[in-house]
């Protein structure tokens, strides 16, 4: 990292670093004690440590080479990576314990930092935050250069992005442990860590919008368009649904300013644009750049892939109340979830129509080609998670449904399926690339990774459909002298083939993550030239 | 392959100039190139506008007929006029009523009767067994087993007795229970006695329901002294006031040594919440006969 910066640089990465140290002491003195006095010390640690990465380098290690401009910047890329494999294995692991616990509850320590109410949000913030965001972000600093045909606008904001980032993510899932949340979810970090958020995607934010103001294309790509729509809409939810009066400057602690039916909408409105914004626009972005370029094909059409992202980014907003089918939600805002679900199918299916498309003349590659197969398994997986996500929307469906693992069936066949499918085809595009080699160090264990992958991914989401279902029926059916049919109880004994199912699917794509991560470990280790590439002459903008 | 389309496409890209027909589906490019990325210039297809128009005519379609568009202080409320709270309790009467058609013999307490009609109870019974799952099971276990702690329903050894009456009068009051009728009991903590007397003690308690405990030594004089009171002579119980006999092995706490320190030590004081709150008079009852049955049919479940 530190070789990448000029020295001027490298001593504001110094007084940024100090600053962040001294953040951390303030909310160690500030709250003394608890969960708050321990991020305060994490951040003092990590503000430390920085202090001396780059205090060490200072003069000692030589500057970049003059007329870097004209190249990308592809430093920060490499760590989002090693940040997103690494949290794939926290989280997912986290998800695999956590799954295990619902087969054999009598395996729980008799620690509270263990218990299963502890570790969910753990695998949860785990996988969507820390593997998903950092797989995000790495990605679309990639796309955002090579689409743009500019060099990052400045060689410090990126990393102020990602460090932050997983300060946040570390926050977050360490304050779990103790016991800290704010109870809403997928939004459960506390205040200050919230706040902390908003200065680094404002960051975020900034840098891309300067990076897209420097470009040398005429036109912005439609990835390019996905990420932005992600990075701005994420900020939106982020800050509202977290508004909340912290008990005192303190204390982790906060009550949200949102009530009753209220708070259930904002937080139901954040949670599925989470879903919508955070685990598909993004990915979207991800996928029209990487699919093309793996393929070697052009997208199928460029009319689609214009009206799909403003389909998508239309219809989604208005989604969120079919979380709340048959609550205290007035049914008209319930009526409106619900048809807008309906239409957003379209759009959705349009994306992975026009994705499944652009792999026409390129069929022989997805056989040869685990890498890009991986991608086309996440088109697959996008089109029938949307269509499962549309149909469970509609509220007969849903009064089956809600409060079942169908839900997490669901969840999963997006996060597996798509999600996590269309990282590890990034990466594996990626790795190589940055490692400068043709290929991966071990190009056989993508294979395994792959059929590991799709096999966990299938065992996981069919059981969770058996048990959803299962479950569905067995809560609605009455006998004829009016009585239910089935005690609560029953269905849970029931669940337990599935329980065990699930576990298994889980630790087989468990399994695929590592080998994808110790596959790229070697690839890195392995590296040729770490020159930064320019595989397109970029305009040279005045030396920085 | 094919060739080009005549396709009538918009101006071409200004810095590439130039447009090029991709050889596999015979459109050409918009021009834009992108790190090698290109985009053909497909028309738009037309299934997609199809879908789009039949997805927005359902909507239509849905928001006529159903609570859908806000208007300041209401909402448009649909042609068949639905309103969600009406519907769930309009289905909840419905089976009610089924239930009551049986449920409401249970509103009088006559428990010998009820057991007499074997077709009312062969009805009843199923029922029963899922309020006891639904409601009693967590704590008192799938099969009335009980737990630490919680009691064995299936064995004939009662804190309170086992007829009906009073398994009802527990379930409706509970036992130590926020409730003005609770029934109360306590395990006084004997913290204050000395340890080796403790000690002494726990092993005369525990060779009680052997009977192997020598009721003529200090033990036996510090149990008559202290513990006779509730839990009867030589341990013997009987006095259903929620203290157990200490002669039947069916101690819910446990009845080895370190168990009984720990519980003279700390004393005990259980808990079953009250359930006349929760359930009607009916399923009280309905349970209450429930209960005895199992512990009838279980006797001696324990030994």
């Amino acid at each position: 990292m530190v070789g990448t910066l000029t020295r001027s640089e490298r001593r504001i990465g110094i007084v940024l670093s100090v600053s962040l140290g001294l953040l951390g002491l303030g909310m160690a003195a500030g709250a003394r004690h608890g969960v708050m006095a321990v991020h305060g010390m994490m951040a003092l640690g990590l503000g430390l440590a920085l202090i001396f990465h780059i205090g060490g380098a200072l003069y000692d290690e030589p500057e970049p080479a003059p007329g870097r401009s004209g190249r990308y910047y592809d430093a920060p890329t490499r760590f989002g990576i090693g940040m997103t494999l690494l949290w794939a294995i926290v989280g997912m692991a986290a998800g695999v314990w956590v799954a295990a616990l619902l087969y054999w509850p009598e395996a729980t320590p008799p620690w509270p930092w263990t218990s299963f109410g502890r570790l969910r949000p753990v695998h949860t913030t785990g996988v969507i935050f820390g593997f998903g965001g950092n797989a995000l972000i790495a990605t679309s600093f990639h796309v955002l250069q090579r689409t743009s045909r500019a060099r990052l606008a400045d060689a410090l904001s990126p990393w102020v992005v990602l460090i932050g980032y997983n300060l946040f993510c570390a926050w977050a899932v360490t304050g779990y442990l103790m016991g800290s949340t704010q109870s809403k979810e997928y939004a459960e970090a506390e205040w200050y860590a919230d706040l902390w958020l908003v200065v680094v995607w404002s960051v975020y934010f900034t840098l891309y919008i300067r990076t897209l103001a420097r470009r040398n294309e005429p036109h912005i790509y439609v990835a390019n368009w996905y990420y932005l729509a992600f990075i701005l809409v994420v900020a939106m939810l982020h800050v509202v649904n977290n508004l909340a009066l912290p008990v005192s400057l303190g204390a982790a602690d906060s009550f949200t300013i949102w009530s009753g039916v209220q708070d259930a909408m904002i937080q139901w409105w954040y949670g599925h644009n989470a879903v919508a914004f955070f685990l598909t626009a993004g990915f979207l972005g991800m996928l029209y750049y990487f699919l093309p370029v793996r393929s070697g094909r052009p997208i199928w059409s460029y009319r689609l892939s214009i009206v799909s992202f403003w389909g998508i980014v239309f219809f989604y907003i208005w989604v969120g109340s079919h979380h709340l089918h048959y609550t205290a939600l007035p049914y008209w805002a319930q009526t409106l979830g619900m048809t807008f679900s309906v239409m957003l199918l379209v759009p959705s299916w349009a994306s992975a129509g026009n994705a499944i498309a652009t792999l026409n003349g390129a069929w022989h590659k997805v056989r040869d080609d685990a890498t890009l197969r991986f991608m086309f398994v996440a088109a697959v997986f996008y089109g029938l998670s949307t269509f499962e996500g549309s149909f469970l929307a509609i509220r007969p469906v849903n009064s089956l449904s809600h409060y079942t693992d169908w839900t997490v069936g669901h969840v999963h066949a997006g996060t597996l399926g798509w999600v996590a499918m269309i990282v590890f085809g990034a990466i594996y595009t990626l790795v190589p690339q940055l490692a400068g080699r043709e290929t991966m160090a071990w190009p056989r264990a993508i294979e395994w990774h792959f059929w590991s992958a799709v096999g966990g991914t299938l065992v996981y989401v069919i059981a969770m459909w058996n048990a959803g279902i299962t479950q569905g029926l067995m809560w609605r059916t009455y006998d004829e002298s009016g009585a239910l049919s089935y005690s609560f109880i029953e269905s849970v004994r029931t669940m337990a083939p599935y329980y065990l199912l699930r576990t298994l699917g889980g630790a087989m794509f468990l399994g695929g993550a590592v080998i994808c991560a110790l596959n790229c470990r070697a690839t890195m280790r392995a590296a040729g030239g770490r020159e930064d590439a320019a595989d397109h002459p970029l305009s040279l903008h005045p030396a920085e | 392959m094919s060739a080009p389309r005549p396709y009538n496409a918009p101006d071409t890209d200004a810095p590439t100039g130039h447009r090029e027909v991709d050889p596999v589906t015979g459109y050409d490019t918009t021009g834009h190139d992108w790190n090698g990325i290109r985009e053909l210039n497909t028309p738009f297809p037309r299934i997609v506008v199809w879908a789009l128009g039949l997805t927005f005519l359902y909507s239509v379609v849905t928001w006529v007929l159903l609570p859908a568009w806000p208007t300041g202080h209401t909402y448009t409320r649909g042609l068949l006029g639905l309103d969600q709270s009406e519907a769930a309790v309009e289905r909840l009467r419905e089976v009610d009523a089924v239930r009551q058609g049986w449920l409401a013999r249970f509103d009088d307490p006559d428990f010998t009767a009820l057991a007499a009609d074997r077709d009312l109870m062969a009805w009843a019974t199923p029922a029963a067994d899922r309020l006891y799952q639904d409601n009693c099971a967590a704590c008192h276990g799938f099969a009335g087993g009980g737990g630490p702690g919680f009691p064995d329903l299936r064995d004939t050894a009662w804190l309170w007795g086992g007829d009906p009456e009073t398994v009802a009068e527990t379930l409706r009051h509970g036992i130590n229970a926020p409730d003005p009728d609770t029934r109360i009991a306590e395990m006084p903590a004997f913290d204050w006695l000395d340890r080796s007397e403790r000690r002494e003690l726990a092993a005369y308690v525990a060779a009680l329901p052997t009977g192997d405990a020598t009721h003529d030594s200090p033990a036996g004089f510090l149990f008559a002294e202290n513990c006779e009171a509730c839990h009867g002579a030589q341990g013997g119980g009987g006095l259903m006031n929620g203290a157990p006999s200490l002669a039947d092995a069916a101690v819910i706490y446990g009845q080895d040594p370190g168990t009984v320190m720990e519980t003279l030590r700390v004393g005990r004081r259980g808990v079953m919440p009250a359930w006349g709150d929760r359930l009607s008079a009916a399923e009280i009852n309905l349970l209450a006969s429930y209960v005895s049955r199992v512990s009838e049919n279980g006797k001696g479940g324990r030994e």
